[in-house]
């Protein structure tokens, strides 16, 4: 079980209120994402769900049961930090076995959730190596290992992915979101990355200076920003905002449309210059200038769009894919 | 920016290293070129080199005369248990400083440090007084107490900079997997900063062995250490650079066989922090 509230928590250093008062309720078994750029609040509010650092006000309720002032190894709860925090001194086996000994498990018992531990996360051949001579994935699926040993009520993840490779990447996050599917504990990450968040959340937790801007599943935030910085931070690439005359024909001080939602059309409203494309092969974004809307449209046309840079172009948004915000950035309708 | 090495700064640079080094190696030579020199050829003019009668008289006569044991002895006591002492009550003090630092650890550090800086004799007359009054003068616990105090901020500075390297999420970790501060302690902190550990009490080992003034100052004839034994040849029956010469070498080779063995973990320990 993982059932994870939070209420009315506050966070300070000094004079400086980090987390205004926050309301939240995790449910168990699901994978909440906490995403915003750096300096939100996010990985501050994990630290506090962890116990690593004290609440200056509020409670935190574990399963029922107030743990605001429960010390972090009584919590049961297991975390992986980004910069893994393996214990360089210790093997693999005795890395991943250190929470059980810590437990006071039999020495059979610690023996056999190693080994199993090992086998599901591929690091049999590398026990009785040091985390000093593995590779930068290997570290990582350790510092898993030592989490999942211990049947934990939550993991909390800090970044886990940012210190490994564009391409390892990829491979870690559906590695984690298979173990989610296989474990089905409750797993908080917190990521700068939207792309993370997207692709692995069940439900997701937009925050900026330490207030939540939005919370909801994927495709809700995706389909359905409650404001401007919502909409701008979900979404790659970015979607585009344009605001005067032609916001105001759609009875909103901004609109945004995101660049999927543009089409190449000869009869299109819009008109512009052709920037720089980047092409993916299945996709290209092109910058499009002198659009008399925005300094720059991003539009996602087909792959082999034939489109050349300082061309000259017609557009047209999607009209039911429109998005609008009044002058205090909040979502109308 | 790497600088490219040329064979002839190569050889520049070793002659400088080997010049240097051999400088400050000088006065040890010579004090162990003297023991084994007659007297009179100890005040040769021109000094004598390598070409006079090698004798080990001034060694017999040294330990005739006193018993270099029972100095050495209590080198060994003094240096050692004011080390042990000193790194009991160092831990403790650097780690809460490296781990959890409050506004006033940098000004604590400082001020600790400056203490080094006040001159010994500032504080001989209120530190006999005290010996006076409790019993201390010329004891062994009472030169370990002192040799602790003095060399205490050393010990804390240099553990402090040990601590302070060690990742602090790494004892994080530990605490979410259930360590408590013990254990902390026991199984992440301390295996992990062996090496700095180690380095500090073999410095503090050598500080407490060569101190002089305290050790002179406070001791008589029981608990007196080498350096005791060397000043005893120094004055009272004027000047004999031979066996002057011979009670140094003797008083300086535990310390200086110490050092050969442990030179690479001295030189790592007092490097490490500066490089990262």
């Amino acid at each position: 079980m993982g059932r994870i509230a939070l209420n009315g928590v506050t966070k300070s250093f000094g004079v400086t209120e980090v987390i205004p008062p926050l309301d939240l309720v995790i449910e168990d078994g699901e994978f909440t994402v906490f995403v915003g750029p750096s300096g939100c609040g996010k990985s501050t509010l994990l630290r506090l769900i962890a116990g690593l650092e004290d609440t200056t006000s509020g409670r935190i309720e574990i399963d029922g049961v107030d743990a605001t002032g429960t010390p972090p190894a009584k919590r049961g709860l297991a975390m992986v930090f980004q910069s893994y925090a393996l214990y360089p001194h210790m093997s693999v086996r005795r890395n991943i076995a250190f929470p059980l000994r810590m437990a006071g498990l039999d020495r059979a018992e610690i023996d056999r959730r190693v080994t199993e531990a090992a086998s599901a996360l591929n690091l049999t051949d590398h026990l009785d190596r040091r985390p000093g001579q593995l590779s930068g994935g290997q570290r990582q699926r350790v510092a898993i290992g030592r989490a999942i040993v211990r049947e934990p009520a939550a993991f909390l993840f800090d970044e886990p992915l940012s210190n490994l490779d564009a391409a390892l990447r990829v491979g870690m996050r559906i590695e984690i979101s298979e173990l989610h599917g296989r474990l089905a504990t409750t797993m908080i990450y917190v990521t700068h990355d939207q792309v993370e968040a997207m692709t692995m959340a069940d439900r997701i937790v937009v925050l900026r200076a330490g207030l939540i801007e939005q919370v909801g599943s994927p495709l809700e935030l995706y389909r359905e920003p409650r404001n401007l910085f919502v909409a701008g931070f979900i979404g790659s690439p970015r979607m585009n905002f344009i605001d005067g005359a032609s916001a105001r024909e759609h009875g909103a001080a901004t609109i945004g449309v995101r660049p999927e939602h543009i089409e190449i059309d000869p009869d299109g409203p819009w008109e512009g210059r052709i920037g720089i494309g980047e092409h993916l092969g299945s996709d290209t974004f092109l910058r499009v200038h002198d659009t008399g809307l925005a300094d720059t449209l991003t539009v996602r046309a087909g792959g082999e769009v034939g489109l050349k840079t300082g061309a000259r172009a017609r557009f047209r948004p999607m009209p039911d894919k429109i998005h609008r915000f009044d002058e205090g950035g909040a979502r109308i309708g | 920016m790497a600088r490219s090495i040329t064979p002839r700064r190569k050889i520049l640079t070793t002659a400088a290293a080997w010049a240097v080094g051999i400088l400050i190696f000088f006065p040890i030579y010579w004090t162990i070129l003297t023991s084994f020199k007659t007297e009179a050829q100890a005040i040769n003019d021109p000094p004598l080199f390598l070409f006079f009668d090698w004798t080990l008289e001034n060694y017999s006569v040294v330990q005739e005369r006193s018993d270099y044991m029972r100095f050495l002895w209590n080198s060994l006591i003094v240096a050692g248990g004011s080390t042990l002492l000193g790194i009991l009550v160092a831990v403790p003090a650097a780690w809460s400083m490296a781990f959890v630092p409050s506004r006033r650890t940098k000004d604590v550090l400082l001020w600790m440090l400056s203490t080094k800086m006040l001159p010994a004799v500032g504080v001989l007359y209120p530190i006999s007084l005290i010996f006076v009054r409790f019993g201390l003068l010329d004891t062994r616990a009472g030169l370990i107490a002192v040799l602790m105090l003095v060399n205490l901020p050393i010990i804390v500075w240099m553990l402090y900079t040990y601590f302070k390297e060690i990742p602090g999420e790494i004892l994080e970790a530990a605490r979410m997997d259930g360590a408590g501060l013990k254990e902390e302690i026991l199984h992440v902190l301390t295996p992990m900063a062996v090496p700095g550990i180690a380095s500090t009490i073999l410095l503090n080992v050598i500080l407490a062995w060569n101190e002089a003034f305290w050790t002179l100052n406070l001791t008589a004839a029981k608990a007196a250490p080498l350096t005791a034994f060397i000043a005893s040849y120094s004055s009272p029956e004027g000047l004999f650079f031979a066996k002057l010469s011979a009670a140094s070498t003797m008083a300086i080779a535990p310390i200086l066989i110490l050092g050969w063995f442990s030179q690479k973990q001295l030189v790592r320990g007092l490097t490490f922090g500066a490089v990262k």
